[in-house]
């Protein structure tokens, strides 16, 4: 029997249920999953740096524990993304490749730097917060490994972004030098974690599709919009002003308005000129090549543990 | 135990125990995201997170005994000649061979120290030492692997690995000295007698070392002094980057 896979994808696709890597699938499908999965993989490792950037400098032992926790989370999420892209027929190494030589991007938000104590809070309440709001529904997306592992995930993200909270929260109460601080953070992560949630719904380039293929569930302006709605009391309760004089309450729209988006620095940092872009990847890419002759250590290890014969010229291959 | 191990030595033997802790956890932070593979950034920051839980421990009875001081006062307002760690912790992280040297030296330490604290006469200790003695035993079983992939595995790094053996061997020898506290506290069943622990940990080292390919350096070199508040240039520099922020704030909560 001739099975039409194209109209089985699509079938799986509308009554909502999950392709898994076996399944067949539209190249664009797969392709679309790999850039996006692998992206958000980067992000996972280069957002490590901005936030292990204070883990030396906490300034208590049970924020320090905290915050190490916190950057350990994120490699093991860039361990799952990996996987779960892996299962699409790429390897790691293949997508390192690509982010090393800036074919792949990373999410722009960590093209800023995180220049005092305050910004881990920023980081953690609206970057985590923002980055919730995008992945949860995530959680339901079409393809099963990317769904399952954004389950876990986002049980994470939830607790990094309680303890950003937190910390802006003791700031914010706490001695005016300590107050100011939080404020300054907040004024400079607000623009660019709304900026997270990518261009305007007309703007966006791939975003239609991924709605039809189950990928993404909720439009760019939708998701932005539900994370200020969420936010805006937030800041409330911190005692903190968010910066954007527009940003008030619409009983008709039953939102909040806001004001204008810088897009000019949005697509500066998207292309290349934020702050630390090129800080960021020059990290990544030392942290690799000085590494290079770790990974072939244990790549030899391992080959003379199979064959201990092999390669031993002059010194003795006493068995395990 | 007798009055006076309890009441002024006890503090200092448990600070020593905390600073080791807290410095190797200090200096295992800074590889955060500079690890050579993804695998080895969760696993030393796992280790550091291990090492901090047992300096929050320590550092807590340590305050307690020592009458109303907190982790973080003990952690952040002590000066250079306070801190009583071994010099061997505060080295600095060097490439990943270094680190992997240090870490070898240090769990293996670690694991028999804390195997025999177990028994302390201080109940506080002994509990503390039982926990801890489950985690430095996967910190020394990690150290092994890589001293063993290292040392056998390419002739660069084999070369490292034993650049790192012999910068770091000289540091071992502090860890295992005695003093006229710990005699007293030993005595007093709190302490362990680190004379009593060199040959478990001779004895573990010498065939992890030899499978390796790795020998040890001869020397007559033995630098010593971080129990007495002695350490090395680098050490000053660590406690400015780990101190800075709290002490910029005084008085601050976090």
């Amino acid at each position: 029997m001739i099975v039409d896979w194209e109209a089985e994808f699509q079938r799986t696709i509308d009554a909502d249920s999950r392709i898994e890597p076996r399944d067949h699938m539209p190249e664009s499908y797969r392709a679309t999953l790999i850039r996006q999965i692998a992206q958000h993989a980067h992000s996972e490792i280069i957002g490590m740096q901005p936030e292990g950037n204070w883990i030396t400098r906490a300034p208590s032992l049970k924020r320090k524990a905290i915050l190490m926790a916190k950057v350990q989370d994120e490699a093991g999420h860039g361990l799952y993304l990996y996987s779960a892209a892996e299962t699409l027929g790429v390897s790691r190494d293949q997508l390192i490749e690509l982010l090393h030589t800036g074919r792949q991007k990373y999410s722009s938000i960590f093209n800023y730097p995180t220049l005092t104590w305050a910004d881990i809070g920023a980081v953690g309440w609206l970057v985590d917060g923002a980055a919730i709001c995008n992945q949860v529904p995530l959680c339901r997306c079409s393809y099963g490994p990317y769904a399952r592992g954004m389950v876990r995930i986002c049980k994470e993200e939830s607790f990094h972004q309680r303890q950003g909270f937190e910390i802006l929260r003791v700031l914010s109460a706490g001695t005016a030098a300590q107050h100011a601080m939080a404020q300054d953070a907040v004024d400079r992560w607000w623009w660019p974690a709304i900026m997270m949630f990518g261009p305007t719904d007309d703007e966006s380039t791939h975003s239609q599709q991924s709605m039809t293929w189950g990928i993404k569930r909720f439009s760019n302006d939708e998701l932005r919009q539900r994370f200020i709605d969420m936010t805006v009391p937030q800041a409330d309760a911190l005692d903190l002003t968010l910066p954007d004089p527009a940003l008030r309450w619409n009983d008709e729209r039953g939102h909040y308005d806001f004001g204008p988006i810088d897009w000019a620095e949005f697509w500066q940092v998207v292309n290349g000129d934020g702050p630390c872009n090129r800080q960021r990847l020059a990290q990544r890419v030392a942290a690799h090549v000085e590494g290079a002759w770790v990974r072939d250590a244990a790549t030899a290890y391992a080959a003379k543990r199979a064959d201990p014969g092999a390669g031993q010229a002059g010194s003795s291959t006493a068995a395990a | 135990m007798t009055q006076l191990a309890t009441t002024a030595s006890v503090p200092a033997y448990v600070l020593r125990l905390a600073d080791d802790a807290l410095i190797l956890a200090q200096r295992l932070g800074e590889w955060s995201a500079h690890a050579p593979e993804l695998e080895e950034d969760v696993a030393l920051t796992n280790i550091a997170l291990d090492l901090l839980g047992h300096a929050r421990m320590l550092l807590s009875y340590a305050g307690e005994l020592l009458g109303g001081r907190t982790e973080d006062d003990l952690a952040f307002l002590r000066d250079e000649r306070e801190f009583v760690n071994c010099q061997l912790v505060e080295r600095p992280n060097g490439d990943f061979a270094a680190t992997v040297a240090r870490q070898l030296f240090f769990a293996a330490y670690q694991c028999e120290l804390y195997a025999a604290l177990g028994e302390s006469a201080d109940a506080t200790l002994a509990a503390i030492a039982d926990r801890a003695v489950k985690e430095v035993s996967y910190h020394r079983d990690h150290a092994v692997q890589w001293t063993l992939r290292l040392g056998d595995g390419t002739p660069e790094s084999h070369r490292r690995m034993q650049a790192g053996v012999d910068g770091l061997w000289p540091y071992t020898s502090e860890l295992f000295e005695s003093d006229d506290l710990l005699l007293a506290l030993v005595a007093a069943g709190v302490a362990v007698d680190p004379v009593a622990l060199r040959p478990a940990w001779s004895g573990f080292l010498g065939p992890v070392l030899a499978e390796a390919t790795l020998t040890v350096p001869e020397t007559t070199w033995a630098p010593s002094g971080g129990r007495r508040g002695l350490h090395t240039e680098d050490f000053g520099l660590l406690l400015a980057e780990m101190q800075h922020l709290h002490r910029s704030h005084p008085g601050a909560s976090w």
